[in-house]
């Protein structure tokens, strides 16, 4: 049945269009028990650091960090890298600097006052804020709430894009070939019509995404002597992108819970004033 | 303050005496913190403290924001980004008034419906409750309108579609949009942001006047309460046995649940910020990539949900089509039932023909609030849904009920229901709670020993 909102146009009309997309694509996300995830949870710093080496060694050849700045590498609650390592570690990337050659400028080595170059391709979006960007999951039944224990699903959803490159499924294989790769997690890519039911239902998850599968498992080899599996390798570079979204986080948790202890002192102290303040009115009957 | 009888300020020393008789702040400042309150108030009468506070967090946050903020389609994303990493303590301001917002929003949903409930919209208290409707309008069009300012791309695309709304309108629709948008083509650029940013500062001062004017309004009536019973006004002595002034009796009840709240906000703020936001504001602005889900946020959808219910094979809108030459289109029409919507609540007044003021005492039409409060929250659910499947008959549904409430049934309710009685004084709904204070009701609380 065909319905038309009432705010017409061609952002109404993308807007149906796009919902009923949306309510469709069904993707496979998993859940990855995370250390920064829930009130207490923090970010681990071995394991941002492991996620820097994935990013640098394998996704900066295409996509960029242009928010992050160098320096934020040494911030405490992040990676933390010594001031000199982060130092060496901005001379590997060439800025361009306007202000060289007398205003025509050059290319130069990066210092830490510096940012992350951006992406290198128009195709390859920024990484800077994709775990925050993206939400996994919503649960349960839609309402969000357990991003109070689990986040919303950011990082998750990065670890199941990386993971989830698969065969093409058989119904791909009847019609035209497909441009791209074949992905459980990915919602917003091309989808083969021979894989759609009558009622234009998707009979697999996921869609077909331009990026080629990054990871393969053993993609780097880890200092710390870290396993290097496929999904290890995942899970470091999605837990680093979720500091590069939410640099500031164990500093807001720990406000967070500063604040609730003091309000809930305070809370008690009021309740206590203000049943004293009442009670020569407020005589309980017997 | 006119009004309930009461004590008023007595300059003393001569320096109060001489301030007193050439401007007399302190005699105003006293009366204002006096005010005899009914003493029978409960819970749901500490919104407006809730209501004044968030408003002053939000104008405190907003000034320190501005100071890092650069309205420029280039460099807005990035300078809230900026503020987020950067700026000292910028990520819990910015977080703060983020949901600050909803905040503001929850507390007046209930403040609101609290009136709904208890008649407070009654005479004598109508352009109270005008005031606080036109204060309402104003903060969702502040709420908008900061909505955008990140520059994101639901900031953009929710801008298309809202200022589109007013494209809607017959005849004068386009150059509306046009005037609104600030670019002859109607395009979503830099003269857009640049107005939205300035009205966006403008109005919460005008809303804070709009309160203060509230306040005053009904500081003049004096509250309404659960009962709904006038406080006597015969004498002083009377007015005493129905009331406490408001400190420290009430200034400190509010404190507390003020506290309380703030402790839940701030587990909001410190453990799931990003919860009531969508993360395709966290992707820059791209006018040539529309998300795949655009919605507002939560406090928005009742009433984007009406705007929607009402599409082109409902026969109301036919109808209308019809009658008006096919002026007012389904398009029109969803505009119309979304300010519509807003409209019939602060004509509640005069729709509500019950001669008594509390629902306490209205056994109807208790059924038919509650069933609008679930109707409420449905709407809010529905307009989420995409407009497929059930979802549009549910939303139609709701839509009808919320209309025929206030256009139907509050008219009907007052010729037809049978109310119970209420007590004869507020002094008596307290006792029946408490029992009667035998050192009498004018008495302040001892202090500690």
């Amino acid at each position: 049945m065909f319905r038309k909102l009432t705010l017409t146009a061609a952002t109404a009309l993308a807007l149906t269009t796009g919902q009923a997309v949306a309510a469709e694509v069904e993707t496979h996300i998993e859940d990855v028990a995370f250390s920064f995830e829930g009130p207490f949870g923090s970010f681990d710093q071995m394991q941002l650091q492991r996620g820097l080496q994935v990013y640098t060694e394998i996704c900066s050849a295409c996509h960029g960090l242009e928010l992050i700045s160098f320096r934020t590498l040494h911030d405490e609650g992040g990676p933390a890298l010594p001031e000199d390592q982060v130092r060496a570690y901005a001379e590997n990337f060439e800025i361009f600097d306007q202000s060289l050659f007398d205003g025509e400028g050059d290319f130069r080595p990066a210092t830490p006052a510096d940012r992350f170059p951006a992406s290198s391709l128009s195709n390859a979006p920024d990484l800077s804020l994709m775990a925050k960007a993206r939400a996994g999951f919503h649960g349960p039944y839609g309402t969000g709430i357990n991003q109070f224990v689990k986040g919303m699903g950011g990082a998750e959803y990065i670890v199941s894009l990386l993971t989830g490159y698969e065969e093409e499924p058989e119904c791909a294989l009847e019609g035209e070939p497909m441009e791209g790769y074949y992905n459980t997690a990915f919602a917003a890519g091309g989808f083969p019509d021979s894989c759609k039911d009558d009622h234009g239902k998707h009979k697999v998850p996921g869609s077909w995404i331009a990026m080629a599968p990054p990871l393969y498992g053993d993609d780097v080899v880890y200092a710390d002597g870290h396993a290097s599996d496929l999904h290890h390798v995942a899970e470091d570079v999605s837990a680093f992108l979720m500091w590069t979204a939410e640099p500031k986080m164990m500093a807001r948790k720990q406000a967070g819970l500063t604040g609730v202890i003091f309000l809930t002192v305070l809370s008690v102290l009021l309740y206590l004033t203000n049943k004293r303040l009442w009670a020569p009115h407020k005589k309980k009957k017997h | 303050m006119a009004g309930i009888p009461h004590d008023h300020y007595e300059p003393k020393s001569n320096g109060e005496k001489w301030l007193h008789s050439r401007l007399p702040i302190v005699g105003l400042l006293y009366d204002t913190l006096m005010i005899p309150t009914p003493k029978n108030l409960n819970w749901m009468w500490i919104w407006g403290i809730v209501l004044t506070f968030t408003l002053v967090l939000q104008i405190v946050t907003g000034i320190v924001l501005v100071m890092h903020y650069v309205p420029h389609v280039d460099m807005a994303f990035q300078s809230v980004e900026h503020i987020m990493r950067n700026v000292n303590g910028g990520h819990m301001i910015r977080y703060f008034h983020m949901n600050g917002a909803s905040l503001f929003f929850f507390a007046v949903y209930l403040h609101i419906f609290r009136g709904l409930y208890y008649g407070s919209y009654k005479a004598p208290r109508e352009v109270t409750w005008i005031v606080g409707m036109l204060i309402y309008v104003l903060m969702m069009g502040t709420a908008f309108m900061g909505y955008v300012l990140p520059w994101g791309q639901m900031s953009f695309h929710g801008t298309a579609v809202i200022t589109g709304l007013f494209g809607a309108i017959p005849f004068v629709g386009e150059s509306v949009q046009v005037w609104l948008l600030g670019t002859p083509n109607g395009a979503i650029d830099q003269p857009a942001l640049n107005r939205f940013f300035s009205l966006h500062y403008l109005l919460p001062f005008v809303i804070a006047g709009l309160v203060a004017v509230h306040i005053w309004a009904f500081h003049s009536t004096g509250n309404n309460n659960p009962t709904g019973v006038e406080v006597r006004r015969t004498s002083k002595e009377d007015a005493a046995k129905d009331t406490l002034p408001f400190w420290p009796y009430f200034v400190i009840k509010d404190l507390f649940a003020l506290a309380v709240i703030m402790a839940v906000f701030m587990a909001v703020v410190g453990f799931m910020p990003n919860y009531l936001g969508h993360p395709d504001n966290y992707i820059p602005a791209n006018p040539l990539a529309t998300p795949s889900h655009i919605v507002p946020e939560w406090y928005f959808l009742p009433f984007y949900a009406i705007l929607r219910a009402f599409d082109q094979e409902v026969w109301v809108v036919i109808a209308v089509n019809w009658l008006s030459f096919g002026i007012v289109d389904a398009k029109f029409f969803g505009v119309i039932a979304m300010f519509g919507a807003i409209v019939v609540i602060a004509l509640a007044p005069w729709l509500d023909t019950s001669s008594v003021r509390s629902g306490r005492y209205r056994p109807m039409f208790k059924w038919w609030f509650w069933l609008l409060a679930v109707d409420f929250v449905i709407l809010m659910w529905v307009g989420a849904r995409p407009a497929e499947g059930i979802y549009p008959y549910i939303a139609l549904l709701g839509a009808t009920y919320w209309f025929a409430y206030f256009l139907v049934i509050l008219p009907l309710l007052g010729v037809i229901e049978k109310p119970t009685a209420p007590p004869a004084t507020i002094e008596d709904d307290f006792n029946a709670h408490y029992a009667p204070n035998d050192a009498g009701s004018s008495t302040l609380a001892k202090p500690a020993e």
